[in-house]
């Protein structure tokens, strides 16, 4: 049951840069996996082609059955609604509301006012943040604002939430409470989860399936793994 | 039904963009209303120049003197004549009889001198006035009048019709040019204007491709908040053109400094301008937004 397959995928830059050397890999349903590198190790390319930002020059990748790498850019909308994205600076919409962000994705779905409506109430209590609907984003702690996008980023029911270094600007202690809604999310709806991080103490206290990039290759998969220093 | 959704979502987000967005609307609002009026305005002129040199132009006639021998038969060929040629619109009579009466009735001194001559000596002519299409050809026409039998004599203003027209044909085409001419600038300044308010939203649309909006759904609310930003941009402009234009006519009592230069009457004409500066405003501001967003979408 791959949902993620990767096959020989090639990555480089237009300025010659090659970000990703020839990497294989395959995630299962409902996996949590970490992946992690220093700079300019790759993870963010890789995690960039995941949700189509990119294209990989060479191989193909798989994402629930669409093969992202033939996908044209009028058609990425199609997938990016299958999938969840989580980033750093939360990218909400910064004129709209707590609920407005949020209905926002499923608006352009085209779903019916009154789906929307229960749908998005039921997310925010899921991420706690219910009281704070009516909100802007710029009146929220960055906690909270992460929670919003983890609310926007699975009002859709995903099956793959890509994460890219969503405890970066956050500090221990509320990280550990981002870390924990996403892990409910993990159980309770099996989704499958893609976190890029460099954050020791969450993946050593996750203890889960950890890929370590380095110079755009794979260079380790641990299958419950602790982060190693020499890994980078 | 997913379609009409679609759209009031967008509608909707329009709306709200409009308002939440307040300071950089008003800012593509003032630029469309200030470059609106100076629409307005040359539109204006340069429809009532064309008026004011069309009414002078239908009052310049060529005259047609008949020789005093002239009998009733040839006096019918020449008029038969005169209707064949590509030029002619219409004429008017005057038998010599009523030449005679209507002189005497202007100038006591040639009423005097009038009388001393009976109907059946009298030295006057028959005259014909006639009116003519295009009065650009007036000279030909004139000339060929003059050779039509039975003509003693054909005046028509000679030299000065031809400068007059020329003078208002060059009047004309220069407002139309400089109304044109106004209308692609402030096209271009207004779709700028727009281009910079939405520049400061290309985090907002990237964030949009990203939550899996389509293409058309990214498009739409901007295309309809630039229709939006026409619409009110255009109001101040109606009203003036509505209001101030009408108030101008009633002050100047419908011309300006004699009445051969009459101006055009506001109604039906204010609502036409009117309805032309919506237009305009709303296609600018569709053109402008979509433009400003086509850049920002990846296609």
């Amino acid at each position: 049951m791959e949902i993620i397959k990767i096959n020989k995928v090639n990555k480089t830059y237009p300025n010659g840069v090659c970000a990703i050397h020839d990497l294989s890999l395959n995630i299962k349903k409902g996996e949590f996996v970490f992946i992690i590198g220093g700079s300019g190790s790759g993870k963010s390319t890789l995690i960039k082609m995941l949700y189509r930002e990119e294209k990989p020059s060479s191989g193909e990748i798989t994402l629930g059955g669409v093969n992202v790498s033939k996908l044209r850019n009028y058609n990425v909308y199609k997938l990016r609604r299958k999938i969840g994205v989580v980033f750093q600076d939360y990218k909400l919409l910064p004129k709209l509301t707590v609920y407005e962000n949020v209905a926002f994705a499923l608006e352009v779905t085209g779903v019916e006012s009154r789906k929307i409506r229960s749908r998005v109430i039921e997310v925010l209590e899921q991420v706690g943040l219910k009281d704070k609907i009516k909100t802007y984003p710029d009146k929220l702690s960055g906690g909270e604002q992460q929670r919003v996008a983890i609310a926007r980023a699975i009002v859709n029911n995903p099956k793959i939430l890509i994460c890219d270094e969503p405890t970066g600007n956050l500090d221990p202690v509320i990280s550990m409470e981002i870390m924990d809604i996403l892990e409910k999310i993990n159980k309770e709806s099996g989704t499958t989860i893609l976190m890029v991080t460099h954050d020791i103490e969450i993946v050593n206290k996750m203890k889960k399936r950890v890929l370590v990039l380095k110079e755009g290759r794979l260079v380790k998969d641990y299958k419950e793994g602790t982060y190693r220093d020499e890994d980078i | 039904m997913k379609i009409f959704r679609t759209f009031f979502r967008s509608l909707r987000d329009a709306l709200k963009s409009v308002i939440r967005n307040f300071s950089l609307s008003l800012a593509s609002i003032s630029c469309i209303t200030i470059t609106l009026v100076i629409i307005t305005c040359s539109i204006v002129l340069s429809k009532n120049v064309a008026n004011f040199t069309q009414e002078i132009e239908k009052d310049v006639t060529i005259v047609a003197f008949l020789n005093s021998d002239v009998t009733d038969e040839e006096r019918e060929d020449f008029e038969l004549s005169l209707k064949r040629m590509d030029n002619y619109e219409s004429f008017e009579y005057q038998s010599k009889a009523e030449v005679k009466k209507e002189m005497e009735e202007e100038n006591e001194t040639f009423s005097a001198i009038l009388k001393e001559w009976d109907d059946e000596e009298n030295p006057l002519k028959d005259t014909y006035t006639i009116k003519v299409i295009d009065v650009d050809k007036i000279g030909e026409t004139a000339k060929e009048i003059e050779k039509l039998d039975g003509v003693s004599s054909v005046q028509y203003g000679e030299g000065l019709v031809e400068q007059l027209v020329g003078a208002f044909d060059i009047v004309k085409k220069v407002t139309i040019i400089a109304a044109v001419a106004l209308i692609l600038v402030t096209i271009f300044l207004i779709i700028n204007t727009i281009k910079l308010t939405i520049f400061s939203r290309k985090r907002e649309i990237s964030i949009m491709r990203l939550v899996g909006a389509s293409n058309s759904r990214i498009k739409l609310p901007f295309v309809i908040e630039g229709i939006i930003l026409g619409i009110i941009g255009s109001v101040i402009p109606i009203l003036i053109t509505i209001y101030g234009y009408t108030l101008l006519y009633n002050q100047l009592h419908g011309y300006v400094f004699s009445p051969v230069i009459s101006l055009v009457k506001p109604m039906p004409f204010a609502f036409y301008v009117s309805l032309i500066i919506l237009l305009i405003g709303m296609i600018v501001g569709m053109i402008g937004s979509s433009r400003a967003v086509r850049k920002y979408i990846k296609v």
